[in-house]
């Protein structure tokens, strides 16, 4: 499908937009104040023509989803057996099941409830997680608590698996599992790494695969994505001035 | 014990005459046999490692922040230079988490074509890390031997989709192409080269007394730490836990066939070794199955011509070559590319493993556990 | 005036010509040997099936910048190539690739001297070489190197003992110590000393591929553990003049294994008298192709085998070699006291 040169319009976006009217109305849209007329065309929805309106709408996407839908389990999917006594346990610590696709996924809050619900899924005997095959993290920047980091568990005995997920604020502290789980060791580094989500107790908290020195965690989603390689195309000479800079603070 | 009056004795000894501080030597990224652009730092007491550092990144290419900003159909293009020794296995993995987050039906005869093409992609990174494990070892011609057979794979490869490293052979809810007229046949007499082949990586290898000297007894980890580890695929198997996700969770068509999981016993990379070399033949085995019982049918399901996934996110994983690729993904339900694009990758996973393999061990062992746990890097940093 | 100048002078020209043509082509022939072994092709671009290869490497060598570390002991870094080819060149002094013949009228031995300690000398000149290893390794002031000069020096020493308790077993049955005089030994005892002494035949082909770094035994300069060990830091000629020196002591090693054990240059069988037709084929053709033989096994070897580790070479000498070495020798005297 990606061989398709044509771009295809689904009937799915609102704006009626074909690329073959996009040419004509750029100068039309000029006399008018651009950035006004989404206000104003938005009210106004049953506006036929639309004439100015494929330009402004590519350009302002619609506000950035506020966070997964985590939907609730169906009443026709029964519940794993294991989660009845999680809930029984730790119920003040969980703020949430959900499920979708097949997948199961346990919402902690706070986040420092995570290690004791980490702990009893893994030495719990009929859920039995021994094995933490991912930690991650998602970015949900217009909430409160931007971050979700998700860790998804398996288990080699029982063969099932779940997620168990937290939500955490930039500078919230959130418990790394590394001691309950090795394997997290590299995977909450990289969450480190990438998200700067504030781990605690992690027993090596470096970052991973960008540079020690690198400002900034690059897969938030308000980090710029043209970095500084953007200078080295636009004014090379600039660039080499700044490098050398560098290199001969380094070498002081 | 002899360490035991080392130490008495060089405590014994004037300090400045003997200074006996550990050395410590960096591997990488430019090695031979870091296999790629991997950097260990190791802490040595004469040739013994006491403490090894792994740095990894200097692959990193922002393969998931890259994803999520581009369409579902321009990452299947990514998900090649991740593993590109096993591109169509990241594929597979790729194009099965998006099918389970839009719940599209991949057609049978499609299922068995993506099985056919993950097992020779199996065979032929499993040639690869024969290679080169071979070759840290010392043993050069194997490696020869192992690239000529992955060649013949290659040219299947080839013939089936055009390209021989970075396929981009499937789609989301089937296949972009159907086998080409012949291709069946050819792929029956390379599972027969591929069965002598074997017995020939064997004769060099399987009973040499150099290699068994070599190999057993390096890098042992019993199966409850290579679990808490995280290890996967056969590194994980190599200790014996029968943790394989073809058979735990079937995907594509592998329910349909049958076929056994070799386990290690000792967990060395002797075992390591023999769990590898009889994943060649269970592949062999699945090939065969999958050609002669090839269903008729179409290659792709139903999915609408723009990909564009409901709200959710999910977590997949399959079986590549090197252990469990694992994609979650997370899609908003409304943009053409996903919110979030996370790849657990195997080799990332097993190569965290690497300062525990290693530590007591001499250098020459480094290059050999190395191997051992077939990392690439082009997956491991992403 | 002729004989004592004139024509030992000539012989040296000759043999040192003929040794470095012979490395070079040696070289040639490890790759077209292994790349047969691999199923390649080898060398093929440089003249016919790439036999002027070596031509084209030795320009490429020559004409290369000669680096030299900016932290390594100058003169040191200098002199250790120097000290690793030279002794693996004057080796062939003592070494008799034929016996006297007549040459012009003349009566001309086909050996540069014959000395009564030859096999001494062998011994204690080509130990010299490694010298040169482990220099090399500690001036290039770089890690790999000095770890592979350390790996060197303990392997020489533990296979040097080994291999020469062969010796000493030879010598006890050979009487002598001149290499000429072993190879007469063996033509009047109608039999190669290989099968009247195979076990030390066995510990001295092990004790020489260890000796000259060949594979299994190639630990000091493991490319795939050490970045080629103590050459690591070297390039240009310098780097060459290693190179060369493991090829010229390949040869050395096996024509002085071919000179105690396969009886130098005497004809199969030097017994048995119905095969003296061999003996139309001249005495230095013998000595060469069994040169080759032995050279041919080396070039085997590492096509086939895995590398040894270094602990584990350590103890395959140490444990195993020496005392079957010792073992050898006192069984050797005991029969020849008893016999």
């Amino acid at each position: 499908m990606s061989d398709d040169p044509k771009p295809v319009n689904p009937p799915g976006p609102p704006p009626p937009s074909t690329p073959e009217p996009a040419a004509p109305e750029t100068p039309a849209a000029e006399p008018s104040a651009p950035a006004a007329r989404p206000e104003a065309a938005a009210p106004a929805a049953p506006a036929p023509p639309a004439p100015a309106k494929p330009k402004p709408a590519p350009k302002a996407p619609p506000e950035a989803p506020k966070g997964p839908t985590d939907p609730p389990p169906p009443d026709d999917v029964a519940e794993p057996a294991f989660l009845a006594g999680l809930r029984a346990a730790h119920g003040d610590a969980i703020k949430q099941v959900s499920y979708w696709v097949g997948d199961w996924t346990v919402i902690i809050e706070p986040a420092s409830a995570l290690l004791e619900v980490a702990r009893a899924l893994r030495d719990a005997p009929d859920a039995a997680f021994d094995y933490c095959s991912d930690v991650t993290a998602t970015d949900w920047p217009p909430r409160a608590k931007r971050f979700d980091v998700v860790y998804c568990l398996y288990s080699t005995r029982r063969r099932h698996r779940i997620r168990i997920k937290v939500h955490a604020d930039a500078d919230e502290a959130v418990p790394s599992v590394a001691g309950l789980w090795p394997a997290a060791n590299w995977l909450e580094r990289e969450v480190y790494d990438m998200f700067g989500v504030n781990i605690t107790g992690h027993p090596d908290r470096r970052r991973l695969l960008m540079p020690d020195e690198w400002q900034g965690h690059p897969q938030r989603k308000d980090y710029p994505l043209e970095g500084p390689g953007e200078l080295l195309m636009e004014n090379p000479e600039e660039w080499l001035r700044l490098r050398n800079l560098r290199d001969e603070a380094e070498i002081e | 014990m002899p360490g035991d009056e080392v130490s008495a004795m060089k405590a014994d000894l004037p300090s400045p005459m003997f200074d006996t501080t550990e050395m410590v030597l960096n591997m990488g990224p430019q090695h031979p046999s870091t296999h790629g652009v991997l950097r260990i730092v190791l802490k040595l007491d004469g040739e013994r490692v006491v403490d090894a550092d792994v740095v990894v990144g200097y692959l990193h290419r922002g393969i998931e922040k890259l994803s999520e900003n581009r369409d579902w159909t321009q990452i299947i293009l990514l998900t090649d230079r991740m593993d590109y020794v096993a591109a169509a296995s990241t594929n597979l993995g790729y194009c099965e988490t998006v099918e389970k987050l839009m719940s599209v039906e991949v057609p049978r005869r499609a299922r068995y074509i993506r099985t056919i093409l993950n097992e020779l992609q199996r065979v032929a990174s499993h040639c690869l890390w024969l290679g080169t494990h071979a070759m840290d070892i010392g043993a050069m011609t194997v490696f020869l031997y192992a690239f000529r057979e992955r060649e013949l794979i290659l040219d299947l490869f080839e013939e089936y989709c055009g390209a021989r490293l970075t396929y981009n052979s499937m789609r989301v809810g089937g296949l972009p192409l159907d086998i080409p007229p012949g291709w069946d046949r050819k792929v029956n007499e390379f599972c027969d080269i591929m069965d002598s082949k074997l017995t020939e990586y064997e004769t060099l290898l399987t009973h040499n007394r150099i290699w068994l000297e070599r190999t057993k007894d390096v890098g042992v980890i019993d199966g409850p730490e290579a679990i808490a580890l995280g290890l996967c695929g056969p590194t994980l198997r190599g200790s014996g836990v029968g943790r394989d996700v073809r058979k735990d969770e079937p995907y594509a068509a592998y329910d349909e066939f049958d076929f056994d999981v070799p386990i290690g016993t000792r967990g060395d990379t002797y075992d390591r070794y023999l769990v590898r070399i009889e994943e060649f033949r269970q592949s062999l085995r699945i090939i065969r199955q999958a050609m002669d019982g090839l269903p008729e049918g179409p290659i792709v399901g139903k999915v609408p011509r723009l990909i564009k996934p409901p709200a959710g996110e999910t977590y997949h994983a399959v079986e590549s070559p090197k252990g469990e690729i694992g994609f979650f993904i997370a899609s908003d339900g409304r943009s053409t590319n996903p919110y979030r694009f996370r790849v657990r990758a195997p080799s990332f996973c097993n190569l965290q493993g690497l300062p525990r393999l290693v530590r007591g061990h001499l250098v020459a062992d480094v290059v050999a556990l190395i191997g051992s746990i077939d990392i690439v890097l082009g997956e491991v940093d992403r | 005036m002729v004989d004592t100048i004139v024509i030992p002078l000539l012989k040296i020209a000759i043999l040192l010509n003929a040794v470095l043509v012979a490395v070079s082509y040696l070289v040639l022939l490890e790759r077209k040997v292994i790349a047969f072994v691999q199923s390649r092709l080898g060398p093929m671009r440089v003249g016919p099936h790439g036999v002027l290869q070596p031509i084209a490497d030795a320009v490429k060598l020559m004409t290369k910048e000669d680096i030299t570390p900016a932290r390594a002991d100058r003169w040191v870094f200098t002199a250790a190539p120097i000290m690793v080819m030279v002794p693996a060149l004057i080796v062939f002094a003592v070494i008799p690739f034929g016996p006297e013949v007549e040459l012009f009228g003349r009566s001309v031995p086909l050996y540069i001297t014959d000395i009564n300690i030859g096999l001494l000398y062998i011994v204690s000149v080509a130990s010299l070489g490694v010298y040169g290893i482990i220099l090399g390794g500690w001036a290039s002031n770089s890690k790999y190197p000095l770890l592979s000069s350390l790996r060197a020096s303990a392997q020489l020493i533990s296979y040097e003992v080994a291999v020469t308790m062969t010796l000493v077993s030879l010598v006890l049955m050979a009487g002598t110590l001149s290499m000429v005089g072993i190879v007469e030994s063996q033509r009047d005892a109608g039999l190669w000393f290989v099968f009247a002494q195979p076990v030390a035949f066995a510990i001295f082909f092990i004790g020489g591929l260890a000796e000259t770094n060949r594979a299994p035994f190639d630990m000091p300069e493991a490319e795939q553990e050490l970045t080629g060990g103590f050459h690591t830091e070297y390039s240009g000629m310098r780097f060459a003049l290693f190179f060369l020196a493991e090829y010229a002591n390949m040869i050395v090693i096996s024509s002085v294994a071919t000179t105690l054990f396969l009886g130098g240059w005497l004809r199969p069988f030097p017994g048995v008298e119905g095969l003296a037709f061999l003996d139309l084929i001249p005495a230095w053709i013998w000595f060469v192709l069994k040169t080759f033989v032995f050279l041919y096994v080396f070039l085997w070897i590492r096509a086939t085998l895995p590398r040894y580790r270094y602990d584990q070479l350590m103890r395959l000498g140490w444990k195993v070699l020496i005392p079957i070495a010792i073992g050898n020798v006192i069984v050797t005297g005991v029969a020849k006291v008893l016999l």
